[in-house]
C-alpha cells in the first residue's frame, strides 16, 4: 500500500514535469507569433493641482534658456485630463526576460530640466544620459542600495558626450541635479513589457504574450494602481485607470 | 506523522520563502549581518578578521555606528555629519569610481585618518592590525561586499612639477567644469547653489572651503585631491569628473585649487607673483 502510494507521487511528479515543460515550449512559441497588447487611458479626476513655477535665478544660462518660466512636472494633465509621465507594468503574471526592449531611452538635460520627466525601462536596459546645456549638471540619482542598484553621481559640463548606464533590479529611482536643485525626474525600472503615458495620458504596452495580467499604473504623486488584465493570442487587452487629484 | 501533501506544501513554502525579493525598506538584522562573520579584509600583509573586530568595534564604534552599524548608535541624535550606515556600504573616500565599493585600503585610511569637520575622531592610535580587523567588520554590514567587488583604483599618473602654465590651465579646468557653481569663483563655499546642497539623506550639507585651512575630508597629498574630483564623494551632492576632466588636466587643477587653499604653498606663491585673478562666471567658455 504504501508503496503503491510511493509510486503513484513519483508518476504524479513526472507527470507535472511534463506537463511544465509542454507549457513553457508552447508559451514560447506562441510568444513569439502571437504576441498581443495592452491599451488604455489614464486621466485625472477633479481639478489638477497648481503647478509652480520654477525660479531659476541661480543660474542665468537656465533663466535665458526658458523665454516663459518652467513649471514642476508632478502632475501634469493634457487633453481630457489625460495624464502624462504616468508608468505602466505587468506586476504579476508576466514570466518572460526581464530585459525585454533593446532601445536605449534617452534622458536628456535640457534648459535645466529633465527631458523626459520620467524614463520607463527595463532591468538590464542600457539607457543615456546626455545634456543639450550650456551649463554644468550633475547627474545624481538616488536609489536604495539594498535593493541592488548602487548610487552614483557624475558631472556633465558643457559638451559632455553621454554616459551609458543600467540598473540591476526594479525600483523606482529618483534622480536630482544637486547645482540646480529644482531638477528633479524619476527612473522606474521594471520587468517585461511597459509603457508611458503620452500628454494625453494615452499609453499602448506592446510585446505581451497571451495570459493573465496585473497592469500596475504608476505616478509619482498619485502611487500606485492595479488592474487585471487578460490578453488572447495576438489579441489587444485594455485597462483605464482614473487617479483621483488630492 | 505528516501526511505527503503537508510535507510538500512546508518545502514549497519554504522555496517561495526564498524567492521573494530582499524588502528595500527593511533594516537589516543580527541574523542577517551574521552570515557575514567570515568576511576578511587584506591590507599589505595583514589580513583582519571579523570575530576579532567584536571587542573593538563594542568600545569605540558602536556609540555612533551602532550595534547593527546603521549609524543609529546611542549619540546618533547629537552628531552631524551623521554617522555613516555600513549596511548601504555607500563611503565617501575612495580611489575607486563613483558608483563602486572602496578598498580595503581605503576604509583603512578613513578610519586613521578620521572625517575632519565631524565627529569621527583619528583611530591611528590603535594598532594596524586592529585596524584592519575594524576594516572586515565594517564591511560584514553590507551585502554589497557579497554581491560585488570592489571598483578597479582609478590611475593617476605621475605629478608633474608645477610651472605657471599648468595653474593658469587649472583655472581654465575649474572655470570650464564650473567648479565655482558650489565652492565659489574664490573657493569660499558660497557659488550660488551652495546654499540648497543636500547629501542623500536629504540633510544640508556645505560644500569645501578651500580659505578656511580645515583639511581636506580624504586627506591632504596632492594625490589625494586628485582622487576627489576624478571619483567623487559618494552620498554627498560632489560628483565624479572622471569623464570630463582628462589625467593631466586633473593635475593642473591640483595645482590651482592649491591657490585657493589657506595652506602655505609653492603653487600659492607662483599665483601671488602671476597675479592671478579668479574666475568670471559671466565670461564666454574658454575665454577666462
Amino acid at each position: 500500500m504504501k508503496r503503491n502510494a510511493h509510486v503513484i507521487a513519483l508518476l504524479v511528479l513526472i507527470a507535472c514535469g511534463v506537463m511544465i515543460l509542454a507549457a513553457s515550449i508552447f508559451s514560447q512559441n506562441v510568444s513569439a507569433a502571437g504576441d498581443g497588447k495592452i491599451t488604455g487611458t489614464v486621466k485625472l479626476d477633479g481639478t489638477a493641482p497648481h503647478m509652480k513655477g520654477i525660479p531659476m535665478d541661480k543660474d542665468p544660462y537656465c533663466v535665458k534658456a526658458n523665454l516663459t518660466p518652467q513649471h514642476l512636472e508632478n502632475v501634469v494633465v493634457g487633453s481630457g485630463n489625460g495624464l502624462e509621465n504616468v508608468v505602466l507594468y505587468l506586476s504579476e503574471g508576466y514570466s518572460g526576460p526581464a530585459t525585454l526592449s533593446t532601445t536605449v531611452p534617452v534622458f536628456d538635460q535640457k534648459n535645466c530640466m529633465y527631458t523626459p520627466h520620467v524614463l520607463a525601462m527595463d532591468v538590464g536596459q542600457n539607457f543615456d544620459v546626455k545634456t543639450s546645456d550650456q551649463t554644468t549638471h550633475n547627474i545624481h540619482p538616488l536609489p536604495n542600495p539594498m535593493t541592488g542598484n548602487i548610487p552614483w553621481n557624475q558631472s556633465q559640463p558643457p559638451g559632455a558626450a553621454p554616459v551609458e548606464k543600467s540598473w540591476k533590479a526594479e525600483e523606482v529611482i529618483p534622480v536630482q541635479c544637486n547645482i540646480h536643485p529644482w531638477m528633479h525626474g524619476w527612473f522606474v525600472v521594471v520587468k517585461g513589457p511597459y509603457a508611458t503615458t503620452d500628454d494625453s495620458g494615452n499609453y499602448t504596452i506592446n510585446n505581451v504574450p497571451p495570459g493573465n495580467y496585473t497592469v500596475t499604473a504608476w505616478q509619482e504623486e498619485y502611487g500606485k494602481q492595479t488592474q487585471k488584465v487578460t490578453v488572447a493570442a495576438g489579441g489587444a487587452g485594455s485597462a483605464n485607470f482614473t487617479f483621483k487629484a488630492k | 506523522m505528516w501526511t505527503s501533501l503537508q510535507k510538500w506544501s512546508l518545502l514549497l513554502g519554504a522555496a517561495v520563502a526564498v524567492a521573494l525579493p530582499l524588502n528595500s525598506s527593511a533594516q537589516l538584522t543580527t541574523q542577517d549581518i551574521d552570515v557575514r562573520n567570515g568576511i576578511a579584509a587584506h591590507v599589505g600583509s595583514i589580513t583582519g578578521h571579523v570575530k576579532d573586530a567584536k571587542g573593538t568595534y563594542r568600545r569605540y564604534c558602536v556609540g555612533c555606528h551602532g550595534t547593527l552599524g546603521d549609524g543609529e548608535g546611542e549619540n546618533e541624535p547629537w552628531v552631524d555629519p551623521k554617522p555613516r550606515n555600513f549596511q548601504l556600504g555607500v563611503f565617501k573616500c575612495r580611489s575607486t569610481p563613483t558608483g563602486t565599493l572602496p578598498t580595503d585600503e581605503d576604509l583603512f585610511d578613513t578610519i586613521a585618518r578620521g572625517m575632519d569637520r565631524s565627529n569621527m575622531p583619528q583611530w591611528s592610535h590603535l594598532t594596524k592590525q586592529e585596524r584592519v580587523d575594524l576594516v572586515a567588520y565594517v564591511k560584514h554590514f553590507s551585502p554589497r561586499w557579497t554581491n560585488e567587488k570592489p571598483g578597479t583604483p582609478i590611475t593617476i599618473p605621475p605629478e608633474p612639477e608645477v610651472t605657471a602654465d599648468r595653474i593658469k590651465a587649472g583655472r581654465d579646468v575649474f572655470a570650464r567644469v564650473q567648479c565655482w557653481k558650489c565652492h565659489g569663483v574664490l573657493g569660499m563655499a558660497n557659488g550660488p547653489s551652495a546654499s540648497t546642497l543636500t547629501d542623500d539623506l536629504g540633510k544640508p550639507i556645505l560644500p569645501y572651503n578651500f580659505t578656511e585651512g580645515a583639511r581636506p575630508k580624504c586627506g591632504e597629498t596632492d594625490k589625494d585631491i586628485y582622487r576627489i574630483f576624478m571619483t567623487g564623494l559618494d552620498g554627498t551632492p560632489m560628483p565624479s569628473y572622471a569623464d570630463n576632466i582628462k589625467p593631466d588636466e586633473a593635475w593642473d587643477l591640483v595645482f590651482y585649487l592649491r591657490t585657493l587653499m589657506a595652506q602655505h604653498s609653492k603653487e600659492k606663491g607662483m599665483a601671488k607673483s602671476l597675479g592671478l585673478k579668479p574666475v568670471d562666471p559671466n565670461a564666454p567658455a574658454g575665454q577666462q
